[in-house]
């Protein structure tokens, strides 16, 4: 496959060709953060946390969604970066209701470690508040809509990985949800195979197990990109 | 003309509460109110939450005494499981709730209390607190500290931090004991003990030159409740309710804490956030009681180890026989509290069980109502739940100690109040009197105010005689 060669923050890289920046990146072992990005799974630049500078786009561009191309000069951690990033953080915050005290994953998630990456120490923004349901009906996993941030890891995992597509989203911008089936409660899902891939996928305590209590959610969401990979040897 | 008196904010007590005295035409006390200005509304906030969180989302309710309500919420949701949790867990359980008792009774000894005690009621303002204690007794002060670091690495040890440990979950705990902490628990009690026995010792010395204290803070006939067990001895963890009066009549006995509603009713009034529960059969507010650990005191029949036992005789004589009346002597039930807590410790860290693998009983939703009941260091603490067949909640009930004891503050706020008040006049040493008082009951507010719209809410209508014509809530 062709060579492509790059800068990232001053760095000549090289990567192959049809090569994301995001994978050219961390091959490279710099460090772009991510939320809906998991390795296994289609990349859907729905979080915006990879966005990165290119010289000659005025706009920011996603890194999981950008192929590198030649001689491309990527920043990946400009102030102007550094701010937005801690600007959308502070977003899905203010947009549920975040309550990491008293939160399954917490020392465990990905949102969690994210608001220390970009250092952020408050919300500049109004909490929503809104009022979110949890769904614990399944007979071995909940859904808490409070912790969740519309990834979609969830959505490709079981769709992708599972073959089942239980899971997807529902109504638009502060409104939407992810449902299962057609917006039946998670026990009434009849295409559900309680295999448990969304809870590897999940990148915060939005889906657990039933009756985990605070700081006890183990998962790795590594497993995702195993069980892809596992798969395709055996074929 | 007739005046109020304003005590804006009470120092040295868990929350925030002021204190109003009103005086009648003729400048004498009329009465006197203990307001509760804080407000939490856990019983709102929780519902809807899985009933397997309420031990963590509880804890946050207090930094002092978290663990009494992991542990009431845990047995909760144990109650909710249909389970009897694993021997070593209860067994475990109960370790960490002793610890809890040393700690926070040695916050409320030596820190908050501790200035009033040792350096005086009257003493100066400017010198009545922690540091003014650490600069005129820095021994007794540093092995006070001590002292509750003791009970404070004990919950570490078991919990993985000392404060807020969300280790007791419904059906059991989350992890045991190693051997090598529980050699260092050991390797403390000595130092614990001679602590608390040294105390012991200083505050009978001072009990005499107290009388008038004694006398005034807060001695008069009410009931108490506590939780006791078959063989009569101080409970702290598990058994039946009792309820009994300044005589030692048994009023109620054996009673359930599922059934906590026969005995507790529960007031509210406009001017204050903190509830008022009382004795249900007596009536608001007739069926005044208090908890905690002279309740617990005057409940049991004997403590159950030979050096609190023979502390407990001796306070019993020093109180002239009977139920002690005076709530001054709830700083020397701590103490007596204290030291049967270690031995208490001591003899647990021997029991074979705590080495015991299976920690967690495992089961879904089998009762939709529960309640956990527990003794916390300032008296006996209920978490009520009821959940949907999954286990979400959809009712909270918190019956706190401190709210229960609310009454009897009341009337030591009224009796301190007529005994000090000279001349319409406010000075410092009433001011003092009035919270060194309160501080006898350790209140903890932010544990006791939970309830939305119990304030203010019930409207009723009076007849001239007094009797409810008609009443509505919301």
């Amino acid at each position: 496959m062709a060579a492509r060669t790059l800068t990232i923050d001053g760095r000549l890289v090289s990567a192959r060709a049809g090569e994301s920046i995001l994978e050219a990146a961390r091959d490279a072992g710099i460090h772009i953060p991510t939320l809906c990005y998991l390795e296994g799974l289609s990349e859907m630049g729905a979080c915006r946390l990879c966005l990165v500078e290119v010289t000659g786009s005025n706009r920011l561009l996603p890194a999981c969604l950008t192929p590198v191309s030649e001689g491309m000069e990527v920043h990946t951690a400009t102030e102007r970066l550094r701010e937005h990033r801690r600007a959308i953080v502070e977003l899905l915050f203010a947009e549920r209701n975040h309550v990491c005290a008293v939160c399954v994953a917490s020392g465990n998630c990905e949102l969690q470690n994210l608001a220390i990456r970009v250092g952020m120490t408050h919300v500049r923004y109004d909490y929503l508040n809104p009022v979110c349901a949890v769904d614990i009906s399944h007979p071995q996993f909940g859904i808490d809509h409070n912790r969740c941030v519309l990834c979609a890891r969830c959505v490709r995992a079981c769709d992708e990985v599972e073959g089942v597509h239980t899971w997807d989203i529902a109504g638009r911008g502060v409104n939407a949800r992810v449902i299962t089936d057609l917006g039946v409660p998670w026990g009434e899902a009849e295409s559900c195979t309680s295999c448990g891939k969304c809870l590897l996928a999940c990148p915060t305590g939005a889906i657990f197990r039933r009756g985990t209590s605070v700081a006890e959610l183990e998962r790795d969401p590594k497993r995702i990109a195993l069980i892809v990979a596992s798969r395709q040897e055996r074929w | 003309m007739s005046k109020t008196i304003v005590i804006d904010p009470v120092t040295r007590i868990e929350g925030h509460a002021k204190i109003s005295i009103y005086l009648d035409e003729a400048g004498e006390v009329a009465g006197a109110r203990f307001h509760v200005t804080e407000f939490r509304g856990f019983e709102r906030f929780c519902l809807g939450r899985p009933f397997w969180e309420m031990p963590a989302i509880t804890a946050r309710i207090c930094g002092i005494c978290p663990v009494s309500h992991i542990l009431a919420s845990a047995k909760a949701g144990d109650a909710i499981l249909s389970v009897r949790v694993p021997p070593a867990a209860e067994k475990l359980r109960r370790l960490m709730n002793l610890a809890q008792i040393i700690q926070s009774h040695a916050l409320s000894v030596f820190h908050l209390s501790g200035p009033d005690l040792f350096l005086g009621f009257e003493s100066d303002p400017a010198q009545r607190n922690l540091f003014g204690l650490i600069a005129a007794e820095p021994e007794l002060a540093r092995k006070g500290i001590e002292l509750r670091q003791f009970g404070q690495e004990l919950i570490e040890r078991l919990g993985g931090r000392k404060i807020h440990p969300a280790w007791a979950v419904p059906g059991g705990v989350r992890h045991g004991l190693e051997d090598a902490d529980r050699a260092a628990i050991a390797a403390g009690l000595p130092a614990a003990r001679a602590t608390v026995l040294e105390t012991l010792a200083r505050f009978k010395g001072m009990l005499d030159r107290f009388a008038d204290e004694v006398a005034s803070y807060g001695r008069f006939a009410s009931l108490f409740l506590a939780l006791t067990n078959e063989r009569g001895t101080w409970e702290h963890y598990d058994g039946q309710l009792r309820v009994m009066d300044s005589q030692g009549h048994i009023l109620s006995d054996r009673v359930p804490p599922e059934e906590y509603a026969e005995v507790i009713g529960e007031a509210a009034q406009d001017w204050s956030y903190l509830k008022f529960p009382y004795y249900r059969p007596y009536g608001f507010p007739e069926g005044m009681y208090r908890v905690g650990p002279l309740a617990r005191l005057n409940i049991c029949r004997s403590f159950g180890t030979p050096l609190a036992d023979a502390e407990l005789v001796e306070m019993r004589r020093r109180a002239g026989g009977g139920p002690v009346t005076a709530s001054f002597y709830y700083h020397y039930a701590r103490l007596i509290e204290i030291l049967g807590s270690l031995e208490l410790i001591e003899r647990l860290l021997d029991d074979p069980d705590l080495r015991a693998r299976r920690l967690r009983a495992e089961a879904d939703v089998n009762q939709l109502d529960a309640v956990g009941c527990s003794e916390a260091p300032r008296g006996a603490l209920f978490h009520h739940y009821r959940v949907d067949a999954y286990g979400l909640l959809t009712y909270v009930n918190l019956i706190i100690a401190t709210g229960q004891n609310n009454l009897a503050m009341n009337r030591t706020v009224t009796q301190i109040a007529e005994r000090y008040l000279r001349g319409g006049r406010l000075d410092e040493g009433l001011l003092n009197r009035i919270e060194g008082g309160i501080r006898a009951f350790d209140p903890c507010l932010s544990c006791s105010t939970h309830a939305v719209g119990m304030t203010a809410l019930t409207v009723r209508l009076h007849g001239p005689d007094g009797r409810i014509l008609d009443e509505v809530m919301r």
